[in-house]
């Protein structure tokens, strides 16, 4: 499917399919166009091209069953203050056919003690877990959330992510959508990284992080030795060049590449090939003045990509 | 859960309905603040017994003349003093002794100053001598229904049928736009209809409360008349408030922030409350702007909630304020649902 708003193309020549059952994430940085992927995917919005068959059901004859199959959770909802959790959440459901009773949704989403406090009282994550609830009454075969976990806390986005495990042990079909790449390697089955308004890789979070070429990277700047020596004792932050090809040829070392005079090697065997990395910089007369090293994650896959980072976004 | 606990309509009017009653303001706006308008204008326009309206003269002798009517208070001033009194309205009018007679210096678009004059006149005329042609008597009534705040009370009526069904349709509608509520709703296989159908069933259970109210107060503390069939004056609250609601619907139906709402709304709501005879009647206008006074939705609420109260006539013969509040109803109406936006 294709989107554009004026001149600017949201979603291009989009192609996707989504399995029963599982949990799929759209990762990509702020306005690489998912969430009108997914509101497109909602019925929300029309595609300008393409058509979208969820659960058998298309939009454009059976809205109102698909309506009453799917759950959804929105980016930025505020339900109004002055309702109670409870009195929200019956709002909700009365809108179903058929579903999951209030006291059920409001255990599943952890709100017992929140039951009748006014929705304007919640925290963020009690909030986020209210349009979650919301989101279940209809006992959804299948449930949309848009980056369920923006804004909130680490302990908070820790416990939305136990209730999405729990809903994927209940045999729902999840997609979402995040920004977060640690988000979607914990909860996805399967991912799609999307830039621009398309999906530039798709596969497991496993086989995504594989196709890097190596399981660490290693990122670590330089600076001459005759340099470090003539200014001894000010840290210098003149980020040297090297000759690559020295250090592409050590075993073990997939790739590199240079961010803002950053180097990145992508490493299978960490611990026989650093000794070897820094023989050959010590070779090359050159000085460390940083280094580190981390695994492999869907960061580097999207930076491998588009040579750019998640989070500068 | 009931059954009732079950339809969405039922929760949707309750929800309306639950919060309204949280939003302590609006309770103010809605009940409170027409009665304490009104009361505020019952005091302030009481049946007093007629004025005793200040004069001045420049001679005792007239000062003394006068003073023989029972209407006036007369002062002895001199001319400069006198002058000064009726540019800061002290007095009302200024007798002036002349060599050829007694000049009455006063502004003729004062209607107290125009009264002095009548008054002074006789008096004088009389304390020289002048005999009256006819005799006459006076008798005097007190007529309820012909009183200021008798004529304002329908008036409050429908501006506040206006204020309330505008503030509630556009407010509620745009807020939920601006916090994307609205698109959580249509994103849940809540019928549309029915979204709008609760705003109307709220508004209707809150008006028979606020026209109960409003009216009772005026009735037992004024006794401000209800001459006409207290049916037909419900028809006429529920037209109205359907009409206005309509409109409150239009002004919300592409809003997307509230101060582009309220800005909407007072741009429908002042001319109204200025032109549509709330606190005078809307007949001293121009001839040449009284087709545009008459269409407007609240003059015709006025128009007939005021024959209904205070003159008692039928619905039957108010055909043509009934049909352009209906007129109000249907078009925003229609229109509202062609241009709503959901999201």
């Amino acid at each position: 499917m294709r989107k554009t708003f004026g001149n600017v193309v949201a979603v291009d020549r989009l192609d996707l399919e989504v399995m029963r059952g599982e949990c799929f994430g759209l990762l990509g940085p702020n306005g690489a166009g998912k969430t009108t992927t997914i509101e497109i995917c909602e019925g929300l919005t029309d595609p300008d091209r393409g058509s979208v068959t969820l659960l058998g059901l298309s939009w454009k004859t059976e809205a109102k069953e698909l309506r009453h199959r799917i759950g959804i959770q929105l980016q930025e909802t505020q339900f109004p203050d002055k309702l109670t959790v409870e009195e929200t959440l019956r709002l909700f459901r009365s809108f179903f056919h058929r579903g999951i009773a209030v006291d059920e949704t409001i255990r599943i989403a952890q709100l017992e003690e929140k039951r009748t406090a006014r929705v304007g009282g919640l925290s963020g994550g009690q909030k986020q877990r209210l349009a979650m609830a919301c989101a279940l009454v209809g006992d959804p075969e299948l449930l949309f959330l848009d980056e369920p976990t923006t804004g909130l806390d680490p302990q908070a986005r820790r416990h939305l992510w136990d209730l999405v495990d729990d809903l994927k042990r209940a045999g729902r079909t999840i997609i979402l959508t995040t920004h977060y790449m640690d988000e979607a390697e914990r909860l996805c089955d399967r991912v799609g990284i999307m830039d621009h308004g398309r999906i530039i890789a798709l596969g497991t979070p496993a086989q995504l992080i594989a196709s890097v070429g190596g399981d660490h990277i290693v990122e670590f700047a330089v600076m001459r030795s005759d340099a470090a020596r003539s200014d001894a004792g000010r840290t210098n932050s003149i980020r040297g060049d090297l000759d690559a090809a020295p250090l592409k040829e050590i075993p073990g070392v997939q790739s590199h590449r240079v961010d803002a005079g950053l180097h990145q090697l992508s490493v299978t065997d960490l611990h026989t090939t650093v000794p070897r990395i820094f023989s050959a910089l010590a070779a090359m007369g050159l000085h460390l003045s940083e280094f580190r090293t981390h695994s492999a994650s869907l960061e580097d896959v999207f930076v491998g990509l588009t040579g750019r980072n998640l989070r500068d976004e | 859960m009931s059954r009732l606990d079950e339809s969405s309509l039922y929760q949707l009017t309750s929800t309306r309905f639950r919060l309204f009653l949280r939003e302590p303001e609006a309770i103010f706006w809605v009940f409170i603040f027409p009665i304490l308008l009104a009361v505020g204008l019952g005091i302030a326009f009481r049946n007093r017994p007629a004025d005793v309206l200040p004069v001045g003269a420049t001679t005792s002798q007239l000062t003394q003349a006068l003073a023989a009517d029972k209407g006036l208070n007369a002062t002895t001033m001199d001319e400069e003093v006198g002058t000064h009194a009726l540019a800061i309205g002290t007095i009302d009018l200024l007798a002036i002794q002349r060599q050829d007679g007694v000049v009455y210096k006063y502004d003729n678009t004062n209607p107290d100053a125009r009264a002095a004059r009548l008054l002074a006149e006789r008096a004088i005329q009389t304390a020289a001598g002048r005999r009256d042609a006819i005799d006459s008597q006076t008798e005097l009534v007190q007529e309820t229904g012909a009183r200021y705040i008798d004529f304002v009370v329908p008036g409050l009526l429908g501006m506040n049928l206006m204020g309330s069904a505008i503030w509630g349709m556009g407010f509620a509608i745009v807020e939920a736009r601006q916090k994307k509520l609205l698109k959580r709703m249509v994103a849940s296989p809540m019928p549309r209809w029915q979204y709008m159908a609760s705003f109307i069933l709220s508004r209707l259970l809150m008006l028979v409360i606020e026209v109960v109210v409003f009216v009772g107060f005026a009735r037992l503390a004024f006794g401000v008349p209800i001459r006409g069939s207290l049916i037909d004056l419900g028809v006429i609250c529920l037209i109205t408030s359907l009409a206005f609601s309509s409109l409150g619907l239009l002004i919300a139906s592409r809003a997307k922030t509230m101060e582009a709402a309220s800005g909407l709304m007072n741009l429908v709501m002042l001319p109204m409350w200025i032109l549509s005879g709330v606190f005078f009647s809307a007949t001293r206008f121009p001839a040449a702007i009284q087709p545009l006074v008459r269409a407007l939705p609240l003059t015709a609420a006025i128009d007939a909630l005021r024959s209904n109260m205070l003159q008692g006539i039928g619905l039957s013969h108010l055909l043509m304020p009934v049909t352009i509040l209906l007129a109000w109803l249907v078009v925003p109406f229609a229109v509202t649902m062609k241009i709503f936006r959901w999201r």
